[in-house]
This record gives C-alpha cells, structure tokens and sequence, in this order.
C-alpha cells in the first residue's frame, strides 16, 4: 500500500463540539485504534465519524472540500496551531504520518470573534468575502479587456502579484494571531493589485475601503507577531502587510 | 422520439457565432431591472455568468454549498487553459483549436458549439489578466504558454500549477464587485434541492440554508446550473468532497434531458490508492508531462528500485506506441495504455496499480541549459542535477510538494508513482445552441452541460469551456429566451394572477418545498444501520470495476442489477443521525447519495447501449487489433440524451451529429 512503509497508530483525539453558535461547547474524547500513518488528518476524522453512526452518535461537523489543499475550506485548530504541527500544509495535506503511536491531539475550530462557529469545527468566514466585496478586484466589466499582450509586465511583478495571489483565504492568519487580526489574508490582496499596472488606477481607493470593511467586521490589529506568515499554509508573507501599510500611508494623505 | 433541436445557426461555421450574436434579440436597460436570474454554483462557469449577467442589469442570485463562492472546485484545476492566441508562432489558429478539439472529442461533439468555444478562447485570456489575474510571464513581460496533451502547438496559457485558482478568483472578485455594489445577491452554504417549473417553464428553485436547515423557495426568470460534473459517483475521484450532481440530476427529473451520461474521463496521473481509507485521489496535473516521462520496466514483476533499473531495461510505452506524440497523447488514450501495462504485469509499487511518471531526464536537460546560461563550463552531474531542480520547482514546484505530502516520497529524487483516476466527466444536461436545456428557461454551463468535449476531454480545455460559457456565450444567447419573457411581462402586466407578481406564492413553489421537506425527513426517519458513506463507497466499486476505464456487454448488465439492489438497500436500511433544522453535513450526503445511486444506472444503461468505443468510453468488444478505441460512426454517430420516465426508466433520444467542416476519421496519435 502507497510507500509500502506505512505503520499503525493507537491515538487520543479531543475534540471541540459544539451545538451551534449560541450554545456553549466542550471538548469530547475519544479513542482511535488502528490509523495508518498514510492516512490524512481528515481520512483519521472519516474514520471517527463512521466509529461515531455505528454507535448512533451525531457525527462531527467539520469544513472540508478539494483535500487537496486549494479551495481553504478546511480549517482545523491542532494542537494549538492552525492546520497542525506542519509548515505549509493545510489540515487536509496533513497525513498521520506527523504523529506518533499514543499521541493526544487536541483538536478545535479556528478561534476569532469575526469568525462564529456554526457548529463543532466548522465557522462562519463570510467576513473575508464581504471584505473582498469592498474593494478587492480592478473594475472590468466583461468585454471591455484590450489583448492581453498589450499589458507588459516584468516577470518579477507578476511573479511577485502570484505569491501574494496564492492566499487560498483559509483563515489560519486570523486563528493563529493573539490579536485575531486579518491583517495578512487583507495585505495579500492588497498587494496582487498594487503590484500589477491593471491595479493601479484604483489603487488608493481600494486600500481605503477594504481596510475599512476589515476593521468594520471586528478583525483585531495588527501588533507585528508574525504569527499569521509562520501559520500560513500557502507561506504568504509578511512582507505583503508592510506594504500594505505604506500604500495605506499614501493613500490617506493623498 | 422527440426530435431535438440543437439550433445551431445556419451559414459557414467561422461565421455562425458572429451573425447569430448580432441577431440574438436585446433586452432594453429597464427590463433587465426587473429580471431575476437565478445562478447555482460559484465555480468559473457560474461566477463568471452571475457577474456578468449583473455588469449588464439584471438582478440575480448566487447559490454555492461552500461558505465561499471562492472555493467551487474549479480552484483546484492546475495545469492551465487553452486560447488560440498564436502568441507562440507555432501556426495556432482558431480552426486549428475547434480541429483538435472535435479530434480530442473522438468526433462526439457538435461542430458549432466547438467552433464558437475557439472563437471566444482568446477573449477569456484578454478578460482574465484585464482582472489582474497573474499569468505565468516571460522575461520580457509577455505572457508565457506551455504545452498539453493531443496538441502541437504551445497554446495552454498558466498560473504555476494553480490555474484554476487564479482564474477563479479573478471571477469571484468580479462577482464580489457586484455583490458589493448590490447587483447580486449571495446565498452561500445553500444547496438547491429542486427545480420548480410552472407551465414547463423554469421558475426558481427549492433551496436548503445549509446552517439553519430552513428550506427556502426562490423565483427567477431563468435558472442557470452551473454545478460542475458527477465524478464523485465513483467515490473515488479526484473532485471535492462536496461535488455532486444533485441540482443536474434534480432537473433532470423535472424534464431536462441528460445527455451521454456514460462519457467520463479518467484521467492518466493522479496519485495512485493507498489503502482502504482513501476518500479522494489527488491529480498530478498533465502540464508535467511536458517534463516528465512515463515508463514501466520491461521486465514483469521487477522488484528492482526505479534509479536502479538501466535506461535499457525502461519501456517508454507512450513514446513506443505513439511516436508522434509520445507523452503527450490525450488523456484517455495515455490511461488506457497505462492499464494494459498493469494489467499485463508490468505495473509498479506494492500494489503493481502505477507506473513510473519521471522527471530526471529533463532535470538534466534544464540542468545543463542553465549551466550554459551561467557560463559553468563542464558542469559536474550533480551541478546539472542541482540547477535543473530549481528550474523543475519553479514550473512545478506546488505540484511536487503536494506529491510528497501525501505520498511521503520525494519526487524530485525518485520518479513518481502515477495511475489514473475519475477526474471530470463530459456527458451532463443537454442543451442547444443557447446553453438552454430541453426545459425553458433552465440553462446548464460549464462541466453541468454535455456539450464541447465529445467523448473526451483535452487537458486545459475545462477552464476555457467554463469561462467561455460564463463570460461570452450565456450573457448574448439568455436573451433569445428573456425577451420573450419580456413580451410576455407586458401582455401580463394587469394579470393580478401573473408569475411576476405571484412569484414564490404560486402553489407550485409550495408543493416543491413540501416534496423536498418530506425526503429530508425521510431520510432522518429511515434510522437505518449502515452509514451514507458506506453506500457511497459500495456504488463507486460497481462503477469503477464495471461502467470505469473498460466496460463490457456483462459487466454492465450485471451493474445495473446491482445498483438497483443498493438503491432498495439504501432506502431501506441508510443511518442518518442529527436533524433537518441544524447543520448536518451527514444529511447533506444523503441526499447527493441518493441522487448518485439514481445516475450511476444511467450511466451503465447508457454506456451499455453504446456499442462503440469512443474517447473515454471504451467497450471491450469494440477495438482494434492494436487495442485502439473502435468507434462505429455509422450507428452511433449521436449524441445520446435521455428522458426521465420514472423510476429506472429513461426513454432514448437522439441528436444526430453532423460533419461539415472536419473529416471524420479514425483518431490517430501515433
């Protein structure tokens, strides 16, 4: 099977339940016997969810989708990291070959006032997509794009407009900060536009508005941890805030 | 049998699409306001349709299970998209994108659809980096190509090996623009659970709040489904978890006929199985088989690591079979060699289910080229080996890490293990010319409709199809059948009775809402013993092991017996725990299960009438001496579109396929 090196582990899982967002929640332990180490986290998760039926008990609520760490659906707080004790995965890269024979893995829900639980596991991040709404794109409607070839840009730019692109809006930036700030998830957008020439005749007014819909949906600040870049899975960096700060600078007094 | 029609307009194919979008009649600016257009599903097909639609005024909605239109699975394409932009002077054209792709489709798709798709493909690209979308980039600031498969020419444009990505988001972010601004209205954590149709026309939908479990009615003028394909009815495959085909089939049980529902892709290489657990398989996009090249060992049952095996002793089986286009060969034709070669006893691994997918040969070759760049003169094999990785990460970097995370192998040293698995499927709703289905007013876009890619599918023409639907066909051709509506508004404009003022008040909409309540606490009532996931897992071994990569006359017989016997096991013996009124993920599968089962024996009914092989359809009976796909134009030259007659029955209709433009021949690569 797969590498043909894949062993068996005995774990202890606790795990957040909680009913909905008004109700109060509590850890629930379990055990776990049995797991190949080439199993993903989230595969570890399917198997206690069907331990779980069997016996009759509701399963475990959980976000997840592609499992293939890109759409930033899954949203796991392990071992008091976001997306686990790995750099650069998601939950659902994460395999179980990071754990050891008679671990305990304390798992729970991304924790930020701007992001509710609805139940278990699983939160509401509508608050990215309501800040992305705010400013977050260049202003073209379909049909109106010139060929493509006309805009020029330097390898570097768009190389570096790519990287900060590449933020999947997972929400470990926010999970992992102390102050729960979005900081990072705002800053790489900000930056993708600010970088590209198609970004720039926008380019104040969009740092405006969505630093001012980030702030209206109850993101905390920013006090320069850098706890957001070493959590990220997609290694956004932090780099992106500081501009981000300068394009704010200039865009307030303009 | 009913006679379809596929309204293609008449005139010289390269001018069909230019007059037929000039003579499409308008809706003026006023009347847009007042009308409602219902979206489902976020992904590039839907994202891109809902933001334009609202750009040009009319009022819509957006439905999406995730909590994100962001996260539709179309995030997860890697490799790129197709534009016949001839950027690279390789002697790209238009015709020669609609040529290979009718040629990629196994001559199963219609010629008019096909030819609009390439005319249309260099717009996506001007619109998308319009949008600010990264575009891989040469040095001098020009936008970069790279090859895929059943082409010769350089025409795939591409973001690393996060395309899709890119190019979603691009959509989404003109979707948010226009929720922001208010033109759309987002329903997130939604699922559509019914089509409600009044006097046969579309009139909205019944909708679950995921969150709440509060079911919901919506009316619009037209319903678009944009809800991706049905992959997942083989458990396995390389779709999201949450991708199902709920709202097609749903529709299709309303009278939207489903067309060549058998035609699936399997595509060439993916990470293989590992173990029982396995809840999906993971792509290795076809952009690294412009650098990578597959190979078996010669020798059966060779035990011998992959870097110990001598170049001699390799069958390159691609380039041995296909020499003119080696590894490059389209994808159902790369899967099914690499079947033959496991079948045969030469596959790799513990499980003997894969083959080698290497990369060391143009590591080397980049190597040496940089080594050149940087004036090292001769470079020592580990110089070579060392320059050319970083060039392999730059192109594919994403991709290895990906590979060794879940594999635990480093692919960078060692070839990579690859097999092939269920990865987008070709047949969907049928529509015409329109995008419309055989039910007024719903239209199907993207991979939810059966109708660009034939038999099969070539590599980085997803992404293409779905903006194209999205971006540049739906906003003209909805307009043939809203400004008939529009007529109709204004001659019922005193009707006190009329839809536009009853709306979700019209009984319809209530007795749909009590059918779809009434199967959610059917499920909840069933309290079964064996879980939803265990069905699922059992309907996609009968898929895969006999509607899969080879199919025949029994084993689908057999299939079609056995899912009927699930079925009657499923509604009687399913556990579904939890309530209607919550968030319950376990409920939510239930009812995509359930609609599974239901596809699952189209899609052998469907293959098991199709006495051919064509692209990804492949009956045992029917190849040539060399195992090559047969088709039989003669009797099978149609596109299959069947009608919901009840339970486990469906009445055949045919579109005939017709070739005036391109020769139909038999599809050669070698």
């Amino acid at each position: 099977m797969g590498s043909g090196h894949g062993t068996e582990l005995n774990l202890t899982l606790k795990v957040w339940r909680q009913k909905n967002s008004k109700a109060a929640g509590k850890f629930e332990t379990h055990q776990l016997t049995g797991i190949s180490t080439d199993m993903s986290f989230l595969e570890m998760f399917d198997v206690l969810n069907e331990k779980l039926i069997h016996e009759g008990k509701e399963a475990i609520a959980f976000d997840h989708d592609c499992r293939e760490g890109i759409c930033g659906m899954c949203s796991m707080y392990i071992n008091g990291r976001p997306h686990g004790p790995k750099q650069g995965v998601t939950t659902c890269q994460l395999h179980m070959r990071s754990f050891k024979n008679g671990d305990t893995i304390v798992v729970e829900p991304w924790r930020s006032a701007a992001f509710p639980v609805i139940k278990d596991l699983a939160v509401d991040r509508g608050a990215f997509d309501r800040i992305i709404a705010s400013g977050g794109y260049i202003s073209v409607n379909t049909g109106n794009a010139k060929d493509a070839n006309n805009i020029l840009i330097p390898k570097t730019d768009a190389d570096e407009a790519f990287a900060a692109a590449a933020c999947i809006g997972c929400g470990a930036c926010v999970a992992a900060c102390k102050n729960g700030s979005a900081m990072l998830f705002v800053s790489a957008k900000v930056s993708q536009l600010a970088l590209l020439p198609q970004g720039q005749v926008e380019r104040k007014e969009r740092v405006l508005k969505m630093v001012a819909a980030m702030d209206e949906e109850g993101f905390g600040n920013c006090t320069n941890t850098g706890a957001c870049e070493a959590e990220c899975p997609k290694g956004i960096s932090l780099e992106n805030i500081a501009r981000m700060n300068r394009e704010l600078t200039a865009a307030s007094f303009k | 049998m009913s006679k379809l029609d596929s309204k293609i307009p008449e005139g010289p194919i390269d001018q069909k699409w230019t007059k037929y979008r000039s003579t499409i009649p308008l809706v003026n600016p006023a009347n847009k306001r007042s009308l409602e257009v219902l979206v489902v599903g976020s992904g590039l097909a839907g994202a891109s349709a809902a933001a334009t639609l609202a750009e040009m005024g009319y009022k819509v909605k957006v439905f999406c299970f995730q909590d994100s239109p962001r996260r539709a699975h179309s995030i997860a394409a890697q490799g790129g998209i197709n534009a016949a932009k001839n950027y690279q002077n390789d002697g790209d054209s238009t015709y020669r994108l609609f040529y290979d792709t009718i040629k990629g489709g196994d001559y199963r798709a219609r010629e008019g659809n096909v030819h609009r798709l390439a005319e249309v493909s260099a717009n996506i690209i001007d619109q998308c980096v319009a949008q600010g979308v990264p575009l891989a980039r040469e040095y001098g600031g020009l936008l970069s190509n790279r090859s895929f498969g059943g082409t010769q020419v350089q025409r795939t444009f591409y973001a690393a090996g996060q395309t899709g990505q890119q190019l979603l988001l691009g959509a989404y972010s003109a979707l948010q623009r226009q929720v922001g601004m208010g033109a759309v209205e987002l329903c997130s954590r939604h699922e559509m659970l019914d089509v409600v149709t009044i006097d046969g026309k579309a009139r909205g939908i019944i909708a679950r709040n995921l969150i709440t479990g509060e079911m919901e009615k919506h009316f619009g003028h037209a319903v678009l489904l944009c809800t991706g394909g049905y992959g997942n009815v083989f458990y396995l495959s390389t779709n999201a978890m949450g991708s199902n085909v709920t709202a097609a089939w749903k529709a299709h049980k309303k009278g939207a006929f489903f067309g060549n529902p058998c035609y699936t892709q399997i595509h060439p290489t993916c990470i293989p199985v590992s173990g029982d657990h396995q809840s999906k398989l993971t792509l290795m996009s076809e952009s690294l088989r412009n650098d990578g090249r597959i190979w078996v060992p010669k020798k059966k049952d060779d035990t011998r690591k992959p870097t110990d095996i001598p170049e001699e002793e390799r069958d390159y089986y691609l380039e041995r079979r296909y020499p003119a286009f080696g590894n490059l060969v389209p994808r159902d034709v790369a899967s099914r060699a690499a079947k033959e070669r496991c079948d045969a006893g030469y596959g790799v691994g513990a499980s003997k289910k894969a083959v080698y997918l290497d990369f060391a040969f143009n590591t080397a070759r980049y190597g040496r080229t940089e080594a050149a760049k940087q004036n090292i003169h001769n470079p020592s094999q580990e110089v070579i080996m060392k320059l050319g990785k970083e060039v392999v990460k730059e192109k594919y970097g994403n991709l290895f890490d990906m590979y060794q995370q879940i594999t635990g192998e480093n692919p960078y040293e060692v070839p990579m293990r690859i097999y092939p698995a269920v990865h987008y499927t070709m047949g969907g709703l049928w529509v015409d010319y329109n995008l419309m289905t055989t039910v007024p007013g719903l239209y199907a876009l993207g991979e939810a409709n059966f109708s660009d890619h034939g038999a099969n599918r070539l590599g980085a023409s997803a992404l293409m199809q779905g903006l194209a639907d999205g971006y540049f066909v739906i906003p003209y051709t909805i307009g043939v059948y809203l400004s008939t509506e529009v007529s109709r508004m204004s001659a019922e404009k005193d009707k006190a009775d009329s839809i536009d003022k009853v709306k979700t008040k019209h009984p319809e909409f209530d007795k749909a809402l009590k059918e779809q309540t009434d199967l959610i606490n059917k499920f909840l009532n069933i309290k079964g013993t064996k879980s939803v996931e265990s069905f699922h897992k059992r309907l996609g071994l009968i898929m895969w092991d006999k509607c899969g990569m080879a199919r025949n006359r029994q084993g689908l017989t057999e299939a079609i017996s056995e899912i009927q016997a699930l079925r009657k096991e499923f509604w009687s013996d399913v556990r579904v725990l939890g309530s209607a009124d919550e968030f319950n993920p376990d409920l939510e599968k239930a009812g995509r299960v359930a609609d599974f089962i239901e596809l699952g024996e189209l899609m052998c009914k469907d293959a098991l009438n199709r006495e051919e092989s064509c692209g990804g359809h492949f009956r045992e009976e029917h190849q040539t001496e060399e195992g090559e796909a047969k088709r039989d134009d003669e009797n099978f030259a149609y596109v299959a579109a069947w009608e919901y007659k009840g339970e486990s029955n469906f009445e055949l209709h045919k579109e005939e396929l017709k070739y005036e433009n391109i020769k139909i021949a038999q599809r050669s690569y070698k």
